[in-house]
């Protein structure tokens, strides 16, 4: 039995993950699929149940992106299956076992999935992307009567280091205590040509738009470096800045929890920590 | 035009840093811990009560959960929600094709008839991104996800999702469901007033039938710990030249 991937036109890092999935399958080499047309969610699911309908593959899969969840979400509602979002691991047996992230991965759950074919998205960044990449076969869109697609884009708002690819992200939390607090925090950015973040407390206390926010609800970053600085450590804090290579913590409480997530730690006040930083930083430069 | 508007909401707890299981392995274990909506959910009944104070029409709360859930109805009706609609769940986690399935039976048995069905993208625990788009179709109306801003346009209500490099703007025709994510809006705090009212204010309650779950949860687990040892490079500012060499050896500093 064949094993269908939904991936982009050009695969992406998230396709190429969702294929390496697919190949531990015991499917044969999976059949990467990608729809030749404009994103048009429930559409694009009417294909795959019709591809489906086809060609009896043992599991539908897609990366556990906004669209890969949202698509196969309406697969699931079309044929009217159960359907495993943000999978780790995937057992096919009657009902197949799966393991997949609660909590915006805080919290790993172990299920039993039922119906065929398995409907599943492959939980992003758990998984190596496939090295070779099969040939992506293009399909024609099919019709569905709900399906809704964009009218129009419209332009970003933000200027400068986005929170999503920087290198280096200096992110306040309720440490910080206030919006000009952050007069440090943005220094400290501008300074490593990074971009700045902050936790839920502090876009729920209105001192930054959410935009900034780093978390579970808020934007995921991947930087070399995140340095969290009066962030005590929730897990929907966490749930945000998990992909960073390295997490420096600043918090003038040693027992806070973002230490057990820190590669290094200072135990002080930010409004102390920071400003002696800076100077350094500027001394070095100046040497 | 007067919007009839129903929110979806979760009862979720408030889990701060560290999350320990029960024995069973079943759900958190809760016995320290507060309770709240999730976040996106939060959002949505905001984005409702705004709807209907610039045009008119009514807001509805929905939860499916346990009898403590009223107490997540009651602060949702406190920041502007009219009425409530409670499905009482049992303790047993009702898998998402169930949920919407319950979900659809109500709203379409209630003495209210909807122009919009507002939820949360996806839900703070179980996050299966799944329950608006099965009730969307369920229903035979369109749906629109992960929804960042919300107008009205004669017959249209125009929908912003946020995407790589701008904004994708999607018109859909009403009656419609909607799901929404945190920064859409700023919920409000309630007002004592606000308490005062949704203390009094109706919730219809009823006891939906679970059925077999098909997504269907054996046990949670903590993740491995990361293994993680921190290196404490100081204390205060002194800590500064030390942070700087460590900037060094990351090559962060540019």
């Amino acid at each position: 039995m064949s094993v269908l991937v939904l991936v982009e036109r050009e695969p992406d890092e998230l396709s190429a993950q969702a294929l390496a999935f697919a190949a531990q399958l015991d499917g044969g080499a999976p059949v990467a699929v990608a729809i030749d047309g404009p994103y048009a969610p429930a559409a694009w699911a009417q294909t795959l149940a019709e591809l489906a309908a086809q060609r009896s593959p043992l599991a539908v899969i897609a990366p556990g992106s906004e669209r890969g969840n949202e698509v196969l979400a309406h697969l699931a509602a079309i044929l009217d299956l159960p359907f495993c979002a943000n999978t780790l691991t995937l057992t096919p047996g009657q009902p197949a076992t799966v393991t997949r992230v609660r909590w915006g991965g805080s919290l790993i759950e172990e299920a039993r999935l039922h119906g065929s074919p398995l409907l599943v998205t492959v939980a992003p960044h758990a998984i190596a992307p496939a090295q070779t990449l099969p040939e992506v076969e293009l399909v024609e869109p099919a019709a569905h009567a709900l399906a809704v697609a964009p009218t129009k884009r419209v332009g970003a708002t933000g200027t400068g280091v986005s929170l999503e690819t920087a290198r280096v992200v200096v992110s306040g939390g309720r440490g910080v205590g206030s919006a000009e607090g952050f007069a440090v925090i943005e220094e400290l950015a501008a300074l490593l040509e990074g971009a700045v973040g902050c936790s839920r407390a502090v876009t729920s206390a209105g001192w930054r738009p959410h935009t900034d926010q780093v978390g579970q609800t808020g934007t995921k970053v991947a930087p070399e470096l995140y340095i969290a600085c009066g962030i005590s450590g929730a897990t929907q804090h966490m749930a945000g800045c998990k992909g960073a290579k390295k997490l420096l913590a600043i918090n003038a409480d040693g027992e806070a929890s973002i230490f057990a997530h820190a590669d290094y730690g200072v135990i002080g006040d930010l409004h102390e920590v920071l400003p002696a930083l800076v100077d350094e930083i500027r001394k070095a430069r100046g040497a | 035009m007067a919007m009839h508007i129903c929110a979806c909401v979760k009862r979720v707890p408030l889990t701060g840093g560290r999350i320990t299981l029960t024995e069973d392995e079943q759900a958190i274990l809760t016995k320290h811990l507060g309770f709240t909506v999730s976040p996106h959910e939060e959002c949505a009944v905001e984005e409702a009560v705004r709807i209907v104070e610039r045009e008119g029409g009514s807001v509805t709360v929905l939860t499916l959960g346990p009898p403590e859930a009223e107490e997540q109805l009651r602060d949702m009706m406190a920041i502007g929600a009219g009425r409530a609609i409670h499905l009482l769940s049992g303790s047993k986690e009702w898998d998402p094709q169930a949920t919407a399935s319950a979900i659809v039976q109500a709203i379409t048995s209630d003495e209210q008839a909807y122009d919009l069905l507002l939820f949360g993208n996806e839900s703070a625990d179980a996050g299966n991104y799944q329950v608006p788009i099965r009730v969307a179709h369920a229903l035979g109306w369109p749906c629109v996800t992960a929804v960042k801003a919300i107008s009205h346009e004669g017959e249209h209500l125009i929908c912003e999702q946020e995407v790589p490099g701008g904004r994708d703007v999607y018109e859909l025709s009403l009656p419609a469901v909607v799901s929404v994510k945190e920064g859409i809006n700023l919920p409000r705090y309630p007002s004592v007033p606000g308490r005062l009212r949704a203390k009094r204010q109706p919730i219809v309650s009823l006891a939906p039938e679970r059925p077999a779950p098909r997504l269907e949860m054996v046990r949670l687990m903590l993740p491995p710990d990361s293994g993680k040892q921190v290196q404490v490079l100081g204390h205060g500012a002194e800590a500064a030249p030390a942070i700087v060499e460590v900037l060094g050896e990351l090559g962060v500093l540019p």
